[in-house]
């Protein structure tokens, strides 16, 4: 008999902490605080952007100008470029890194010796473990307008003329990919490799004995498997679509102005504004965009999934 | 159907011998071009392997390595300390998300999943940090602001779900205390998922370069990578570096300063990347179990 349903019995309901709930309070408080102050107390600060902020009056005390701040970052031409820039950028990241993360987990799990496997996981992911500022000093010496190692092979090879290339901003989407392809692609085939791993074996074996190639294989058992890790990684992705790689814009193009025009993204703006032209409201203003843009992006993609595939994130 | 196989194999590893060449082919280049002749370099251009073998590039930093060790001091401390606070106060609330029993808890998972979606951005961070708590020019900016990442939090709550809940049970049962839990139990059990963490955030911070950039002015509080980057822009520092006494000897046309400035990459970046295969073991098992299970 169950005793909750049963009326005769009361049960004191237990609303008193007990002790060892305190002591786990207590292990959840210093992290908790950390995250309040680092965390909350900078999103009290997006007023900001709705004030004219000078560091003699502090938050308070600047004047409020309403939303001039965000009225005159939309009537510059910055707005267009920085958007578009960070959102191409990003959708170039997101899909050509998915499927290069995809493929190559694919080709990982068809390896059949573990030690191999082992190795070449190693050595791909290494990339994952340097700095931007060394990415740039290595693409510098493949870029290098004189000495660098495409060059020589332009003049050496193609016979073909020198490229300056942190002169040709048209250049530079290519190479982004390239070295995003480059840094990241080992690591986020990491989580793609486990999911495979995870897949039943009996699969594999059914659609062998009923003579399936492997392309087959690959199509309908594997692809099928990764579509749900696939569509959460990439809606992660676009919800921080709006939200470039600051190190990399910043470093690799190596704040050249020549290259603003493709490189440029609304991360370095950001920084630029705050930093170099000292625009505290206007920057805060363009992050608070950014902020709520994401959260708008997430939501919608999410949602979309969820009403075309059944999986979402929440 | 046997022949098929091993020749589908060998053209696999080819394909990753080849992958594994141009992920590992920059890093040759940095370490060449360091240990070739500045000559070379100009007429000939950067090449694969040097010309002519050459440690001028190393001596010259070393002549004078002041700079470099006291970034590598000031990058190693607190790299190692924002690892080893960083872990454990990531592990210290995981545990009652993962394992305790505690009220409250969706709260606290919600509280820090807010922090992932939302963000007050760079500058009132930055203003927090400069006009209120006084933290820029000091250690403890590199070390206090990013100590708790969510991310990690929730990857380690997930492995904690996956320790057999029958050990919690039977050592609240003997009258452990939930911190003598913690310690002695739980965290002996769950290397893998720690030692991860702890590498991603020892890395994170040997890798940072852009909190120098914004919080700190004191040349002597600069971090390795941040030296590093305004090497690149400004090479004229590499002689303010070496101090006078060594440019009134070295004419400045005789600095190596391209391969200079690769050797600089290379004693950044080198103990950073013989790190990782250590954690290598642990690596791979820990980062899929916080993930897979989402």
């Amino acid at each position: 008999m169950k005793i909750e349903n049963n009326p005769n019995v009361k049960i004191k309901k237990r609303n008193r902490i007990t002790s060892r709930e305190w002591s786990l309070y207590s292990m959840c408080a210093i992290p908790m605080i950390l995250v309040f102050v680092f965390c909350y107390l900078p999103m009290g600060g997006i007023i900001i952007a709705f004030k004219n902020y000078k560091f003699n009056k502090g938050i308070f005390g600047s004047d409020w100008v309403g939303f001039k701040n965000f009225e005159y970052f939309f009537t510059t031409n910055d707005f267009w470029r920085i958007t578009r820039n960070t959102i191409v950028m990003n959708l170039l990241f997101i899909f050509i890194g998915l499927f290069c993360a995809v493929g190559l987990a694919i080709l990982l799990y068809e390896l059949k010796s573990r030690a191999a496997t082992r190795v070449y996981q190693t050595m791909l992911i290494t990339p994952h473990f340097v700095s931007m500022v060394i990415v740039s000093y290595m693409l510098y010496a493949f870029l290098h307008p004189q000495n660098g190692i495409l060059n020589q092979f332009l003049v050496n090879f193609l016979h073909l003329e020198k490229v300056d290339w942190y002169a040709t901003p048209m250049a530079w989407p290519f190479i982004l990919v390239i070295c995003h392809i480059w840094k990241a692609t080992g690591m986020n085939c990491v989580i793609y490799y486990a999911a495979l791993m995870g897949i039943d074996q009996s699969l594999f074996e059914a659609a062998r004995i009923d003579g399936a190639n492997k392309r087959q294989i690959v199509w309908h058992i594997i692809v099928p498997c990764l579509t749900s890790l696939m569509t959460i990684m990439t809606i992660l992705n676009i919800g921080g679509i709006f939200r470039a790689d600051f190190g990399m814009f910043y470093q690799l193009p190596r704040d050249i102005g020549t290259l603003y025009p493709t490189t440029d993204v609304i991360d370095t703006y950001i920084f630029r504004t705050m930093r170099v032209i000292g625009d505290m409201g206007m920057s805060s203003a363009v992050g608070l965009l950014q902020s709520i843009v994401g959260i708008i992006m997430v939501c919608t993609t999410n949602s979309i999934s969820k009403k075309v595939s059944e999986i979402s994130l929440f | 159907m046997r022949k098929k196989t091993i020749i589908g194999q060998t053209v696999l590893n080819s394909v990753f011998v080849l992958l594994c060449i141009a992920a590992v082919a920059p890093f040759v280049l940095l370490v060449s071009v360091s240990f070739s002749n500045e000559k070379d370099l100009v007429f000939n251009g950067y090449k694969f392997w040097p010309e002519h073998f050459d440690i001028s590039a190393y001596k010259y930093i070393f002549s004078n390595p002041a700079a470099i060790f006291n970034a590598y001091k000031v990058t190693g401390i607190f790299s190692i300390l924002s690892m080893f606070l960083g872990v454990f106060l990531m592990a210290l609330i995981a545990y009652p998300l993962g394992i305790g029993k505690m009220r409250g808890k969706s709260f606290v998972s919600m509280y820090l999943y807010i922090t992932m979606m939302f963000s007050g951005g760079l500058v009132p961070s930055y203003i927090l940090i400069t006009q209120y708590l006084h933290l820029d020019d000091t250690i403890w900016v590199y070390i206090i602001p990013s100590l708790i990442s969510p991310w990690y939090v929730f990857m380690i709550r997930t492995f904690f779900q996956g320790l057999p809940y029958e050990i919690y049970e039977s050592s609240v049962i003997d009258g452990a205390s939930e911190y003598r839990i913690f310690f002695q139990m739980v965290i002996p059990l769950s290397k893998p998922v720690l030692a991860t963490v702890a590498l991603m955030t020892f890395l994170s911070k040997w890798n940072d370069w852009n909190t120098s950039l914004l919080y700190i002015n004191k040349s002597e509080l600069f971090s390795l990578q941040y030296l590093l980057q305004k090497l690149m822009r400004e090479i004229k520092l590499l002689q303010d570096m070496q101090g006078s006494n060594v440019s009134s000897l070295i004419n400045p046309r005789d600095i190596p300063t391209e391969s200079v400035r690769m050797a600089m990459a290379v004693i950044v970046a080198g103990p950073a990347l013989f790190i990782f295969p250590f954690f290598q073991k642990y690596f791979v098992k820990g980062l899929t179990v916080g993930s897979v299970k989402g």
